[in-house]
């Protein structure tokens, strides 16, 4: 049962994030059509399932914030704010994209809206966004960086030189570990020590052990909040262990056949983080006229965006030789 | 008019570049209250405190990984990995990341900072903390590679490689570092990408970088005052940006080309070189393009070993008149 007397989220920033998650769902599946009628190339590792995390962050934080992502980055790229087309764009290899092509799936960055990059060799980013973080404490600014990443990114060096290096210089960021249960293709718990990968090492570095149901949107907003809000008053990082599920393979080259059955039927029917999320409006009493008018919009947004996109022209070719040097160019002699 | 070491001259680019932009810090293993295990940032932490002089833990990637992430912000890090061959362990932050991320934001993300190590051989440190690793960098599109032979390029290189608003790779050489120039003024700029001339000759034209471009001109000096042969001397300073034009001026003057790596043979950055001659120069040349390397080997440790798998001052000259006199 709900308690409507003591909610301290509210009907605003719910259908907030409602709106939020529900496109991050809708342009998901869109790039996944999309890639079966061949309009995207190339690979995709899509968050469906998972879109709580991203959504109660992309709610969380502000203007000015960073957030770092992984090759499965569509989703934390749109809860920034970026826009549809951008990313759909990107993902078709056209003008409109976010970096015109010359990044793709893996690489979505945009920087007017905190999208600081997607980074698609495992663990590399916890370590840059540890110099975001940095650069804030020097400048002594508040932001806070977010940094996102999957449950095999606790197995690399990188995760652990990061995590120290935030401890004994206090900064200002949140490490968030989307654990959907699967390393890849591997069950996580195989390959890993501990039970739970990221919390079980948070004691390592004196970092609160922190475990949440990331399908929760509600929880993963308090969760969420209360980490960004430690960080931005000087008080530290946070690890986040956020529990969660994909619904589809690794990526595009992965149907999933390792995972059973029955394990992905309950996270599917009974754990959607959407579905559950709606019901949830509904016992708040919100009016399911509202909700449907939000789900009616964000299709509409992404139907005009994939129009967009497809009337977007490819790169030029002369492309390939810009912007490897800051003056534009790729010249190495004179 | 001073007397400064090679290692002082680091220290020292390194204090102007902080003195006069703010956005200027510095990061590394022992750097600070150590004052760096060559000594070449000693003073650092005193002048300019914690908050700008960082000593980090030994997590190499962490290291890069937060001077990159500054620098994408817009400050300016200065990131020591204490000895090149450590760039191994973080390979991943300077090829992948340092190197690839403005291209692939389609130039959103701008990423000026300087990674200064400790490279090359002579101090019989064995093969994990002696390496040339220049051309490792030099095959990455998106990096710099500086490497100062004296005290004054380290001065003027530092201050522009500081300034640059790409990330540029800075390879002090650790034989060097005892390496003293009178100065008559510190604070000077020199633009990356432009080599020096250390010794002018047209009988034939002597490439070199760092310390073989020191012993270059040694060996330039035996071959005018022993062997009546004029040696032209070119110290790249960097291989990226490459000043190509010095390059064919002089061996369309002397039609002769000797390269002086410090690095082992195989895809060595004078391969490049030879190359680049070949396709701009070849009617110019009067026989092919010699290249000295180290074997193609580890670098061993013991005197006798390390010392003959170094190219040395003695061996340039041998090859010069072999080349020229046929002895």
């Amino acid at each position: 049962m709900v308690d409507k007397l003591n909610d301290d989220i509210g009907e605003e920033k719910r259908l907030q994030l409602w709106e939020m998650m529900l496109k991050l769902r809708l342009v998901e599946k869109k790039a996944y059509d999309l890639f079966l009628q061949n309009l995207i190339k190339g690979t995709s590792h899509l968050a469906l399932g998972q879109e709580a995390i991203a959504g109660a962050f992309g709610v969380a934080l502000k203007q000015g914030d960073y957030t770092f992502c992984t090759y499965r980055g569509h989703a934390h790229t749109l809860a920034r704010g970026s826009s549809i087309e951008g990313v759909l764009g990107e993902l078709m290899g056209r003008q409109c994209g976010l970096m015109k092509g010359k990044g793709g799936s893996m690489h979505l960055t945009d920087v007017d809206n905190g999208v600081m990059g997607s980074y698609a060799i495992i663990g590399a980013h916890l370590t840059i966004a540890n110099g975001t973080a940095l650069a804030s404490k020097y400048n002594k600014t508040n932001e806070v960086s977010v940094c996102f990443f999957g449950d095999g990114t606790t197995n690399i060096g990188a995760f652990h030189e990061a995590l120290n290096m935030a401890k004994i210089w206090n900064l200002p960021i949140v490490f968030v570990c989307e654990n959907n249960l699967y390393m890849e293709y591997t069950p996580i718990h195989e390959v890993t020590a501990v039970e739970h990968p990221a919390a079980d090492r948070a004691g390592a570095y004196d970092l609160d052990k922190i475990i949440v149901d990331g399908n929760d949107a509600d929880e993963m907003l308090r969760t969420a909040e209360k980490a960004i809000s430690k960080a931005r008053e000087g008080k530290g990082p946070s690890l986040i262990e956020a529990k969660t599920y994909r619904h589809s393979g690794h990526s595009r080259a992965d149907p999933g056949k390792y995972r059973p059955d029955e394990e992905v039927k309950d996270w599917m029917e009974n754990k959607d983080p959407i579905k559950n999320y709606r019901a949830k409006l509904l016992d708040f009493n919100i009016n399911e006229k509202i909700i449907s008018e939000i789900e009616e919009k964000i299709k509409d947004q992404v139907e005009k965006a994939t129009e967009i996109s497809m009337a977007s022209p490819i790169p030029e070719i002369k492309e390939i030789y810009t912007d490897v040097w800051a003056n534009g160019g790729s010249e190495w002699h004179n | 008019m001073a007397q400064l070491t090679y290692r002082a001259s680091v220290s020292l680019a390194i204090a102007q570049s902080m003195r006069k932009d703010q956005k200027v810090f510095f990061i590394g293993e022992d750097v600070g209250a150590a004052g760096g295990v060559f000594k070449a940032t000693v003073g650092l932490l005193e002048e300019f405190g914690k908050e700008r002089v960082m000593d980090a833990p030994i997590s190499e990637q962490a290291i890069l990984g937060a001077a990159m992430g500054a620098a994408m912000t817009g400050l300016r890090p200065i990131a020591e990995i204490m000895f090149s061959d450590f760039l191994a362990v973080c390979w991943d932050i300077v090829a992948n990341q340092i190197a690839k991320t403005r291209y692939m934001s389609d130039g959103q993300i701008n990423i000026p900072l300087v990674i200064r190590t400790a490279n090359g051989g002579g101090s019989k440190f064995g093969a994990q903390h002696s390496q040339s690793l220049e051309n490792w960098s030099m095959m990455i599109p998106g990096l710099k590679v500086v490497a100062p032979s004296c005290p004054s390029d380290v001065l003027g290189l530092m201050d522009s490689a500081v300034k640059d608003p790409d990330p540029v790779i800075f390879y002090e050489h650790k034989s060097l570092y005892a390496f003293k120039e009178e100065i008559e003024q510190t604070d000077i700029s020199i633009p990356i990408g432009e080599a020096n001339t250390l010794h002018e000759g047209k009988d034939i034209t002597i490439i070199g970088l760092a310390l073989m471009a020191q012993r270059a001109k040694e060996a330039a000096l035996i071959l005018r005052d022993k062997h009546d042969i004029n040696a032209k001397v070119i110290d790249l300073r960097s291989l990226v940006p490459l000043d190509l034009q010095t390059i064919k001026k002089s061996v369309i003057e002397t039609g002769h080309v000797l390269t002086v790596e410090e690095n082992p043979r195989l895809c060595g950055w004078g391969a490049e070189i030879s190359s680049l001659i070949s396709e701009h120069c070849f009617k110019n040349l009067k026989g092919p393009v010699t290249r000295v390397t180290t074997p193609h080997v580890p670098l061993p440790s013991a005197d006798i070993l390390e010392d003959n798998t170094i190219p040395s001052v003695e061996l340039i000259v041998k090859e010069v008149i072999k080349k020229l006199k046929g002895e």
